[in-house]
Order: structure tokens, then C-alpha cells, then sequence
């Protein structure tokens, strides 16, 4: 810089003020150019501001969603509640009234609830999956008929979201979802030991379910597993190759023009034009079956596709002449070229462009909407036929939710759903480093 | 590549041969986004107590359902549908033309829709005029004739209401608690205003339209389908009043308060008993001609219709459904199990 007020010594007045004037340009230029990286910089707080907000919101509603509250109990398996034919068979163990179990367990501790009513109450503090989680107890070994055994057992979402200070004792009690009585008896199992917090597995290792202490992503995981690995499938060897067909072989005329514009068209069509296309082309002309993984990840694959011709091209694009060139010159023949110099050269740049599309299709729901995705499905999917969901639907379907105790669960998705993407391009970044080369 | 290409052929190919002639062990289920919450309910309950497999429901809204209900009898169509609303006779009509003859309605109870505001602000105390007058496109003025709704405060409706700012949070015209609301609370009040009587008596058309149509002033807020947003916008903005299902009430009573309507609270009694003015009927409709072919459609009805899920004490009352009469049950029972289909004539009777 200083070499430009060197260039003119003040020699003379009207040089003088020459070089002033020189300075002064100078500090205005010095000036505007701290004020751009001034903006830059702000720019860059601010959208990390706004990501911090939303990772502190999400982490601060979905840490809760790890946790949860069980009470060990002293479950007697009483035989004529749970064996109404007493003959020890499947058929019979089936019929017993598991949620007597833990009734009578908790009237055991608070001998004053007798009544319907209060035993009603007590009784549904505790989650209805307690009395699902006795009778395969008892399925797996009869012999448990007559024992008493202490078992652990949820507590149903209410009574988790007081342990966990979202319902609070002085709220009127026509106002809050538990009784003045359930409170106390609440604050009684806490002090007498009765309860305990754990690390909830159950998040991890279950389906849906309406019940929110019960609920688990496993099921939507899985579903979003299964439907990218079929996206990956499709569009990655197809955009690849379509990507060179265009790129290194195909002629230029007005017919590779026609379709250039139209990828880039397409690129930008609404997701959910995917989701009717699907419905209209897989479900109702080739009968596929609704809710179905690889039916998702085919319509995903078609909105993806675009995506991986358009960074395939540009990457291909990339790759200097020079190589070709060398390769070629060296007698290789144009397919020898692309698979064996070209290709691989331009790797990282599809990997990005692809892992861009597969995480827009990790996080679409319209299209799905058609094919029947939004649903409420128990079950964990076993095969690419199978109904399933995926992540961002589960996310949707929990956040729409009466109970409160689905909040967690919600922002607890959505830190899965992150993970996920993270493990992605974390693979995609590790795939790049590999191919990558300077040249 | 090569593997990659020949594993994609095979997924494209080989599947859809054999995809539509299955046949299905799993009820399918569409429909009301309203009836989710408690179809999903029985679902799980049915799912776990039965040998039978869980069904699959998908939430498309009760139109979205009918239609996917009435394109055909076979195991790519959907087994029971859905609805917030009775199914119309142009559904019917459509059903039958597709080859679907005999559908079973099923009634399961009522869906309260409740105006409430956050509790740090006093309970408003309404009636379906004042709803009407404060949220109405075109209001009539003194001399009976129709002026674009120019109230902006409540004070200006009734000095007995509070002098804030008009502002509803509510849903938009796609859901059907707005479809609803529209007819329960807006036509309602539109009713008790004598000019509009009137004009109800020469025109049923056009009083349709004046009652129908809420105002886009900026005093109605399209508020989203999601419930669960207009109740932490109602804690955020204590002035504002919200519209949504009585089951998100149900589970935010610590926060937000239901206003009193035609001088009765949204209370789980007062909807059963029909004293509180706006609630609906919620269905759910099943083809008969999959009852055979598809196991389980029979026990989940019975489940359905059971008294511990719809009954007063009854597992879906705590998620938030309005039982209905105990002498509708049994008959509503009654019918199912006999199958007994729906007819035209039937909706004309109402």
C-alpha cells in the first residue's frame, strides 16, 4: 500500500494536493473494504446465531425424550387374575387381566386406594404398556404363574411429565391432567424409592405408538433407511451415467439441448408433482403396493435424478483437458478415458452433488403424501414392500399430536433426523477424501 | 456400476409382477386427519390384544380418504375410511359407480371445536352472534343490509366484551374443523340475526354465502392445520383467541381457557350432552366387501365399537372423543356387527 504514496513525492502544491486526494481514495477504498468484511463477517454470526437458536431450542425441548421415569414394583402373579382357565395354556394366559397386576401391586403400597375411582387413578399412572409388558412375561415363562417378582415398569406419560417438572403441583387442579391424590401419591413412590430415572431405550427400539412413553423412532428410521437405500440405488448409477452419456458422448444439436434444459427444469419442479406422479404412474398403473419403501425411494430417485446429472456434469466439466488429452494420446478409447481418468477425477464432485439430493430426499414429505407415507404404522418395516414411514414424517405426525409428552418425542426426531445427516455427509466427506486429487 | 445397474433393473422390474395380485393380512386405513388420533388409539389396542397385525392409517384428510375409499373393491384399495364429516351423496354415487356397493357407517362419537384464549387474560363468554359478527366477510348493519364486517374490537360487538383488538387464530379452509366451524358456529350465529333469517327463507344460496365467508382483513389468522402451534401462539399473544379440537384444550387446560359459547363451557359433559353448541359427529366408514377378504376388519369394528374405547370411561374419552349417548351406542353397536349398509335415502332423511 505504501508504495502508492511513494510513487508521487509532494513536489509541488497541485501534486500535494493530488496525492491528498490519493489518500483520501485510498482510505475510502481501505474503508469499503473493512465494511465488506465487516458485512461478510455479520452475516456469518447472524446464520450462526439463528443455527445455535434453533440447536439450543431443539437439544433444550428433545434432551427430556432420552430420559424417562420407571417404578419398580412387587408384581404378585396372581393365577386366578391372569390364568381364568388355570390349566397353565397359552390360550388362557391370554385371557388373564394384566392390568389388575399392577393395580393390585399399587394398592398393596397405598392401602387407603380402594375405591373404583381411586384405584382408577392410581392405576393410571402407570403406562398401559405395563400390563402388555406382564403378559409376555408370563407368555415367554408360564411358570412365573404364583411368583412374585419386582418388576420394572414406565410410567404413563402424565405422571413422566410431572417427575420431569412440565406439570406442576401448584397449577388449580381442574387445570392440570393430574388429580391432587395422583400427586401425592406421586411424591410418596419418589420418596419412598419406589422410582427411578433411566436412559430410554424404548426411543430406540420401538415403533410408534399413540402412547407417548411407549413411542419410538425405530420404525421411521429404519423406513428412512430403507427408502434412501432404494434412492441411492436408482439414482446414483443412473444419474452417473446419464451425466457422461451427456457430458462426453452424446452430440451437441438441438435434441441435447432440448433435454439440457428440461434436467434443469426439472431440478426445480415442486416435490409434490414427484408424489402424484408416483401415485398415478407406480400405484395406479402398475399396482404397487401404498406406503411401501420402494415405492418412496423410487419417487425420491426421480426428484433426485436432476440434481446428480446437473454436479455429475459440472464435475465432469471440471476435469482439465489436459487429461483427455494425455489419456487419449496414449491410445486409450474414449470409454477408457471417461472410466479410467476421467470418472474418477471427477468423483467428488458428483459424491457432493449426490449427497445434496439424498439429503433433500431424507427430508421430504409431500411427495410421499400420495403414496401413502403419512401414516401411523406400529410396526418396524422388515422388507422394501413392507409399509413404513420415514423420519420427517414421523417428525410431522408426532408434532400434530394432543399430548404433551409427544413435544420431546418431536424435537428428540429431530435430533435423530440431524444424525442422520450428519452420518451422510460425514460418509460423503470421507468418500471425497479418498478421490481426491490435485492436479 | 455394473452391480449397481443390474440391482436397480431388478428392484424396477421384478416386483410390481407379483406387487398387486397379493393378498393382504393388514387393514388399511385412510381418512380425517380429525379421527387419526383415535383410529390410531384403537389401532395400537387392537394390535396388541389380537393376533391380528396392526393396521396401517394414513391421514389424508376426510375427502382425500372417501376418494381413495370409493376407487374400487380389491387389495390395492383401502379396507375403511375416515371422516369428520357424513359421507355425501355424490361419494356414495361414486363408490357405487366404482363397483363399491355396500359401505357400513359407523359413528363413534363427537369432536368438540373450542374458542379459547391464553388463561392470563379473562374468559371471554360468547355467543354464535357475537362469533359470527366479529369474524363474518359481510355483516348486516342497522337497516338490515350488508356492509363489509368493519368491527376491529369486541367492545364494538357487545359492551360487554372486552375492548382488544379482534384477532383468531384459526384453520384454514382446507381442514375440516374450519368446514366445521363454518357450519356449526358461523351459520349458527348468521341464524339469529333476523335480516338473515330472512333472507335464509327466500335463498338458502345466497344466505350460504354470507354465512360462509370469513373475513380477510387481517382480524381472521390462518393459523396452519397444526393445533398444537395456534396453542403456543395463543401463550405468546394473551390478546388472541384460537380455534381448534377440544382434545388440545383437554391436554393445555394449565395454559389456555375455553371460552363460554351461548353461556356454556367447552367442558367434556356439556358436548356430550349437547349443550355446548359446537361440536360435530366423527365416522368411520367400511367396505363391506373386504369384511371377508381382509382378516381382522370384523374384530376391529367390534373394538371400535367396544364400550372400554367409546364408552364413557373409555380409553379414546381420554384422548380427547365425546362419547355419544349410551341408546346411540347400542344401536350404532347394533348396526355394525349386523353390516348394515348405508343408502341414499338415508342422508336425504337428515
Amino acid at each position: 500500500m505504501s508504495d502508492v504514496s511513494d510513487f508521487s513525492e509532494p513536489s509541488d502544491a497541485h501534486s500535494f494536493r493530488n496525492t491528498e486526494a490519493a489518500d483520501r481514495r485510498l482510505r475510502k477504498r481501505h474503508a469499503a473494504e473493512r465494511r465488506f468484511r465487516f458485512y461478510g463477517a455479520a452475516a456469518v454470526s447472524i446464520a450462526l446465531l439463528a443455527l445455535a437458536a434453533l440447536i439450543f431450542d431443539i437439544v433444550g425441548k428433545g434432551h427430556g425424550a432420552f430420559q424417562r421415569h420407571v417404578l419398580t414394583l412387587q408384581i404378585y402373579f396372581d393365577p386366578d387374575v391372569i390364568d381364568p382357565r388355570g390349566d397353565r395354556s397359552s390360550q388362557s394366559l391370554r385371557m388373564g387381566n394384566y392390568t389388575s397386576l399392577v393395580r393390585n401391586s399399587l394398592t398393596e403400597i397405598f392401602s387407603g386406594a380402594t375405591g373404583r375411582s381411586d384405584r382408577r387413578s392410581l392405576g393410571s399412572l402407570v403406562s398401559t404398556g405395563a400390563a402388555f409388558q406382564l403378559q409376555d412375561m408370563v407368555m415367554a415363562d408360564p411358570s412365573l404363574v404364583g411368583e412374585r417378582r419386582l418388576v420394572t415398569v414406565p410410567f404413563a406419560d402424565d405422571a413422566d411429565m410431572y417427575y420431569k417438572g412440565y406439570i406442576r403441583a401448584d397449577t388449580p387442579e381442574v387445570d392440570r391432567r393430574l388429580l391432587d391424590t395422583q400427586i401425592a401419591w406421586l411424591d410418596q413412590l419418589e420418596r419412598r424409592g419406589h422410582t427411578h430415572s433411566e436412559f430410554n431405550a424404548n426411543f430406540f427400539t420401538s415403533g410408534d405408538s399413540r402412547e407417548p412413553e411407549l413411542a419410538g423412532i425405530l420404525g421411521a428410521l429404519t423406513g428412512s433407511i430403507l427408502t434412501l437405500c432404494v434412492t441411492l440405488l436408482l439414482s446414483f448409477p443412473l444419474g452417473v451415467a446419464s451425466a457422461i452419456y451427456l457430458e462426453e458422448f452424446a452430440p451437441k444439436n438441438r435434441w441435447t439441448d432440448l433435454i439440457e434444459v428440461n434436467i434443469n427444469n426439472l431440478a426445480a419442479v415442486p416435490s409434490i408433482v414427484f408424489g402424484l406422479l408416483g401415485l398415478g404412474m407406480f400405484l395406479n398403473v402398475f399396482g404397487f403396493p401404498r406406503s411401501a419403501p420402494l415405492i418412496g425411494g423410487m419417487v425420491l430417485a426421480l426428484m433426485t435424478l436432476p440434481t446428480i446429472i446437473i454436479a455429475g456434469r459440472a464435475a465432469l466439466k471440471a476435469v482439465p483437458p489436459s487429461i483427455r488429452e494425455a489419456a487419449m494420446s496414449m491410445g486409450a478409447s474414449p470409454l477408457q478415458v471417461v472410466l479410467q481418468h476421467v470418472l474418477p477425477l471427477a468423483m467428488p464432485g458428483i459424491l457432493t452433488g449426490t449427497i445434496i439430493g439424498m439429503a433433500q430426499a431424507l427430508g421430504e414429505t409431500a411427495p410421499l403424501l400420495m403414496i401413502g407415507m403419512v401414516a401411523f404404522i406400529v410396526d418396524i418395516p422388515s422388507a422394501f414392500t413392507s409399509p413404513a414411514t420415514v423420519l420427517p414424517v414421523q417428525i410431522f405426525l408426532w408434532s400434530d399430536s394432543p399430548e404433551r409428552a409427544f413435544v420431546e418425542k418431536t424435537s428428540a426426531a429431530i435430533m435423530v433426523l440431524l444424525l442422520f445427516l450428519m452420518a451422510m455427509n460425514l460418509a460423503a466427506v470421507l468418500l471425497r477424501q479418498r478421490f481426491e486429487r490435485r492436479w | 456400476m455394473r452391480t449397481f445397474g443390474i440391482l436397480a433393473l431388478a428392484l424396477a422390474l421384478g416386483l410390481p409382477v407379483q406387487a398387486g395380485a397379493q393378498g393382504r393380512d393388514q387393514i388399511r386405513i385412510v381418512g380425517s386427519s380429525t379421527v387419526f388420533p383415535f383410529a390410531t388409539a384403537v389401532a395400537e389396542q387392537f394390535g396388541k390384544t389380537t393376533d391380528f397385525k396392526t393396521p396401517v392409517i394414513e391421514s389424508t384428510g376426510s375427502g382425500g380418504g372417501l376418494k381413495l375409499f370409493c376407487a374400487g373393491v380389491g387389495m390395492q384399495h383401502p379396507d375403511v375410511t375416515n371422516s369428520s364429516r357424513r359421507i355425501k351423496a355424490s361419494e356414495i354415487e361414486l363408490c357405487n359407480s366404482n363397483g363399491v356397493l355396500d359401505i357400513v357407517e359407523v359413528k363413534i362419537g363427537f369432536d368438540g371445536i373450542v374458542i379459547a384464549n391464553s388463561k392470563a387474560t379473562g374468559r371471554y363468554s360468547l355467543t354464535k352472534e357475537q362469533v359470527f359478527r366479529a369474524l363474518a366477510k359481510d355483516v348486516p348493519n342497522a337497516a338490515g343490509k350488508l356492509v363489509p364486517n368493519g368491527y376491529t374490537t369486541w367492545s364494538e360487538i357487545d359492551a360487554s366484551l372486552p375492548n382488544t383488538r379482534i384477532e383468531v387464530l384459526g384453520p384454514p379452509p382446507t381442514s375440516g374443523t374450519r368446514d366445521a366451524f363454518v357450519e356449526l358456529a358461523m351459520e349458527g350465529g348468521a341464524k339469529a340475526i333476523p335480516s338473515l333469517k330472512a333472507l335464509r327463507k327466500q335463498d338458502k344460496k345466497a344466505f350460504k354465502a354470507v354465512a360462509h365467508a370469513i373475513r380477510e382483513d387481517g382480524a381472521y389468522v390462518e393459523a396452519g392445520e397444526n393445533d398444537n402451534l395456534i396453542v403456543q401462539k395463543l401463550e405468546a399473544n394473551p390478546k388472541a383467541l384460537g380455534i381448534f379440537g377440544f382434545s388440545f384444550l383437554q391436554q393445555n387446560a394449565d395454559k389456555i381457557q375455553g371460552s363460554l359459547v351461548g353461556g356454556s363451557k367447552p367442558t367434556f359433559e356439556n358436548i356430550a350432552s349437547g349443550e355446548y353448541g359446537i361440536s360435530r359427529s366423527l365416522y368411520f366408514y367400511v367396505k363391506a366387501a373386504h369384511i371377508d377378504r381382509v382378516p381382522g376388519i370384523r374384530e376391529y369394528v367390534g373394538e371400535f365399537t367396544s364400550d372400554r374405547a367409546v364408552g364413557p370411561d373409555g380409553y379414546l374419552g381420554d384422548k380427547g372423543l365425546i362419547p355419544l349417548p349410551d341408546s346411540d351406542r347400542a344401536a350404532v353397536r347394533d348396526a355394525a356387527e349386523n353390516l348394515v349398509s348405508i343408502q341414499l335415502a338415508d342422508l336425504a332423511a337428515n
